[in-house]
């Protein structure tokens, strides 16, 4: 079994992302800025129903607008649309301008007397609608069951019931999905706005029924994809076949409206939970009905990484007694896509404000209800961690027992993580050149959590090198295979392949070069020994080096106008095991950003449908609000390093257990639940009894 | 307190307009319509360009750009296709995000919603421009020391505006920081980092909010 350096330089450091300088010059090329020679733009155009019966495309007026190269429909007519936003066609062209009129050129003839639903309270019954015509929209609950709940809740000393609710949530990177692509003879070449490289490869070969061998994609630089650009899309295919009809490369980048439509989102859960405990304040029994919306994909359990809407449950709690049953129902929206850890945020935020009610009607403290029915060792400790560095003791109140109109309450809420130890079938090589330079080479993408700068750390640190005499080559399907981007699994995926790369080089060097150790000083001359022939040297994945699973706590503060209804998340403190830290400084953004985003679905976020026309009522940012830099707590970060868990991921937990802490924390500084996120100003007014509580839309 | 001063619009701020306007000058305004109207098409006939491509000229980072335009080109669309200046990037198309944000005359805009033709006789800074014969400048070199990006998309934008903040204001206050940043968007969470960026181009320290603890 291998084992990292006791004493690293570099690992553990605060390093500068490699790539930083070309991000804050402009130099870094995002697949939306590439420039291929005579490329030609592409746009797509979109239902306008949310479910219809498309008759007929024509294309003819589109290919007519001066500077239109190719225009193609998604499959031959009839087929069936079944949410608003759906692809029906696509254009390419010579400008953006061009395409907008052709995109208006095109002639759909559809029958749009179908009926449709658009929520899941309504899908859900027996007499809606149907999405799928063979399938009812809510398939057979699935269920698990341990011990006898029905009984165990009479044994309870203190019994709770709630029903917590999520909304779906748009991914929304700030660069959308999209791709420049080139088919020519030679195969196809896609520049792709993408976390899976290798996924979009496949994928392409797949749709273009091509040779995996005749398909390369490309991402230097990517804006952001948080689980929803794993593989080519619809849009990738699109503008593979306008590519081929126009003979040129095509670039078709979503627009913001399009991204909100048909890329991906976060499923809905509608938690209705009871919960006791015995009079000693151990959980007893559970019980849980669940269900939400995956779109028009039904989708099955997410707990590994999927879309679905099943969530994990009874989460972090070893309940001796439970019964879960939850179901996804089919709606006419786009399709859920895996959002930065699949399952978890939804099921943290419903177990963990039932814990904080149940602890309340315990008339116990929050924090140690926690302690005393979470088993995980990690977990204790960086509850306690947190709860000094917090000041938990000192600022806790009993609900609603602070003073005045402005009302402070705190909350805490824990996370789990299955994935984070890596892939272990990511490869990886370098070729180390005579003057020694460096270069290393692997199949993966840097997502924006700084990947390079990882890669660029580890070898520095085994070589003996500095950082910057390491180049980095990641985001191209020549070199050796990894995995996409997602669940917390490139760093400890690529760590251990960089660390294995380096001692095989250090090893043939020696042997090349006669010199005992090629580190460090030794680097240069032992390199000049190659003489005219550069050294390639592989690495795989090694045990040892990278674990899993990941946990994590957080502490929120929060203030409530009780006037106005308003939220303003003050201070977060969150505290995250990283086994061993690779870079701290990108570590620290990760963690921000985890945290950030758990804000958003706590007080800002959601997709909001309209039921009579089946649209999306607020595909852009005016109308769907992501945390701003005004919103912004003072968010501190606690990192416990344990090296000899070998690197752990950690974008998935940073993000778990924010909307939980932040909920408890409104419920303990009003007095109130409010029981459905994001906790808006009228949410918490109708809590408080100010004004009628919102009809549900 | 002081209070704060009125931003004007052209000559007149917005409040002396609408103080302006009373309820008979507004039905006098809606008498005149059509006159007006008349008037101004009488007065655009000779200006009127379009809708095909016309001769634009744009100065950026003190270079002449020379571009065959349809006048509906956005600016920003100019920029990133008509041009290989990809620095300013389009997140919404529709002054939202803030990625497109360039300086115009040493102001910060949205140039998703700028004519190219209006930027026309204008100074424009884009993200390529702000580094001076290869060296960073003080902000860009502040984002990279406090690693204020992530996926980096976002990040011309915001490097724009903070550079007009400190431009008018050296040392401004987190609150102040904040209002100039509000009109950009960042998805991945660095606005903590970007924070601490400002801060440190503006020649002030902040405290590191990240501790790191060993496990025993």
């Amino acid at each position: 079994m291998s084992s990292w350096p006791s004493n690293p330089k570099y690992i553990s450091g605060s390093v500068k992302r490699v790539d930083a300088p070309a991000k804050v010059t402009g130099r870094a090329r995002y697949a939306s800025d590439i420039q291929a020679p005579g490329w030609l733009y592409g746009m797509i155009l979109r239902s306008k129903w949310p479910s219809a019966k498309i008759l007929s495309v024509n294309l003819d007026k589109a290919l007519k607008v001066p500077g239109i190269k190719a225009a193609v429909a998604v499959r031959d007519a009839p087929f069936n649309v079944r949410f608003y936003g759906e692809e029906i066609a696509a254009v390419a062209g010579t400008s953006k301008q061009a395409c907008l009129d052709a995109l208006r050129a095109i002639e759909v003839k559809a029958d749009v007397s179908k009926d449709f639903v658009v929520h899941e309270s309504d899908a859900i019954k027996e007499d809606s609608p149907r999405v799928w015509e063979d399938s009812a929209n809510a398939g057979a609950p699935r269920a698990h069951n341990k011990g006898d709940a029905e009984s165990a809740f009479s044994e309870c000393a203190a019994v709770i019931e709630g029903f917590y609710t999520t909304p779906v949530l748009i991914h929304n990177p700030m660069e959308t999905h999209g791709s420049t692509v080139s088919w020519t003879d030679e195969g196809v070449t896609s520049w792709a706005s993408t976390q899976g490289i290798s996924s979009v490869q496949d994928g392409l070969a797949g749709a273009l029924q091509l040779d995996r061998s005749r398909v390369r994609v490309l991402t230097d630089f990517m804006g952001g994809g948080f689980g929803s650009k794993f593989g080519p899309g619809a849009e990738g295919v699109l503008a593979a076949r306008l590519s081929q009809q126009a003979k040129a490369p095509v670039r078709l980048m979503l627009t913001r409206f399009d991204q909100n439509l048909a890329v991906g989102n976060r499923p809905s859960s509608f938690q209705k939970i009871k919960m006791g405990a015995t009079s000693d304040g151990k959980l007893h029994a559970f019980q849980i009905e669940n269900y939400g919306t995956a779109g028009i994909g039904a989708g099955g359990d997410s707990g590994g990484g999927g879309g679905g809407a099943n969530i994990p449950s009874p989460y972090l709690y070893k309940v001796p007694n439970y019964r879960v049953s939850q179901t996804s129902v089919a709606v006419n929206a786009g399709s859920s896509r895996a959002f930065r850890a699949p399952g978890h945020p939804p099921a943290s935020y419903g177990m963990e404000c039932a814990m904080d009610d149940l602890a309340v009607k315990l008339g116990m403290d929050p924090l140690e209800f926690r302690l005393l029915n979470d088993s995980s060792e990690i977990r204790q400790r960086e509850y306690k961690t947190g709860a000094e560095k917090f000041g938990w003791k000192e600022k806790y109140q009993k609900p609603g027992s602070s003073p005045g109109v402005i009302k402070t309450g705190i909350g805490c809420a824990g996370a789990a993580w299955p994935g984070g130890r890596g892939a272990s079938y990511t490869t990886g090589e370098a070729q180390i050149n005579p003057d020694g330079s460096v270069e290393f080479r692997l199949g993966v993408q840097d997502i924006g959590t700084g990947t390079k700068t990882v890669i660029a750390v580890v070898a520095a640190e085994m070589l003996g090198l500095t950082p910057e005499q390491i180049t980095v080559k990641v985001g191209d399907t020549n070199f050796p295979p990894g995995p996409g981007s997602g669940g917390s699994t490139t760093c400890p995926s690529v760590s251990p392949v960089v660390y294995d790369i380096c001692a095989n080089a250090l090893q043939q060097l020696q042997a090349k070069s006669g010199l005992p150790d090629a580190r460090g000083d030794n680097w240069f001359p032992a390199c000049k020994k190659l003489g005219v022939t550069p050294l390639k040297v592989s690495g795989q994945w090694q045990e040892g080096l990278a674990s899993g699973p990941a946990y994590g706590v957080q502490f929120a503060e929060v203030d409530v106008d009780t006037e106005t209804g308003l939220v303003t998340a003050k201070k977060i403190v969150a505290v995250h095991d990283c086994g061993l830290i690779i870079d701290r400084l990108t570590l620290a953004s990760t963690i921000n950003g985890g945290v950030i985003m758990g804000m958003g679905y706590a007080l800002y976020e959601e997709r909001v449908m309209d039921s009579l026309s089946g649209v999306v009522l607020n595909p852009n940012f005016e109308t769907y609000k992501v945390s701003g830099i005004s919103d912004m707590p003072d968010i501190e970060v606690v990192l416990i390093n344990m090296p000899e868990r070998g690197v752990v991921g950690i974008g998935e937990p940073a993000t778990v257990p924010t909307a939980g802490a932040i909920a408890n924390a409104v419920a303990n500084a009003i007095g109130v639940r409010v029981y459905s996120l994001p906790i808006t100003p009228a949410k918490v007014l109708a809590a408080l009894g100010k004004v009628p509580a919102p009809v549900p839309s | 307190m002081k209070k704060p001063e009125e931003e004007k619009f052209g000559i007149v701020s917005r409040r002396e307009f609408i103080k302006g306007l009373g309820v008979t000058a507004i039905s006098t305004v809606a008498a005149q319509t059509a006159a007006v109207a008349q008037e101004l098409e009488k007065a655009n006939a000779e200006k009127v360009i379009g809708p095909g491509a016309v001769p634009v000229t744009l100065s950026v980072n003190g270079q002449n750009l020379q571009l065959q335009l349809e006048p509906r080109v956005t600016l920003l669309d100019a920029l990133r296709n008509y041009s290989s200046l990809t620095g300013a990037k389009e997140g919404c198309d529709r002054a939202a995000c803030g990625a497109c944000t360039v300086l115009m005359d040493g102001r910060p805009i949205y140039s998703c919603q700028k004519l190219a033709i209006e930027a026309q006789g204008h100074q424009i800074t884009t993200v390529e421009g702000l580094a001076a014969n290869g060296n960073l400048s003080p902000v860009q070199q502040a984002f990279i020391d406090k690693d204020a990006l992530q996926c980096g998309y976002c990040t011309p934008g915001f490097i724009m505006s903070v550079t007009a903040l400190l431009q008018k204001n050296p040392r401004p206050t987190l609150a102040e920081t904040k209002h100039a940043c509000s009109g950009n968007l960042c998805r991945c969470g660095t606005q903590p980092h970007i924070l601490q960026a400002v801060f440190q181009a503006a020649g002030v320290s902040m405290a590191d909010k990240t501790e790191v603890i060993k496990h025993v």
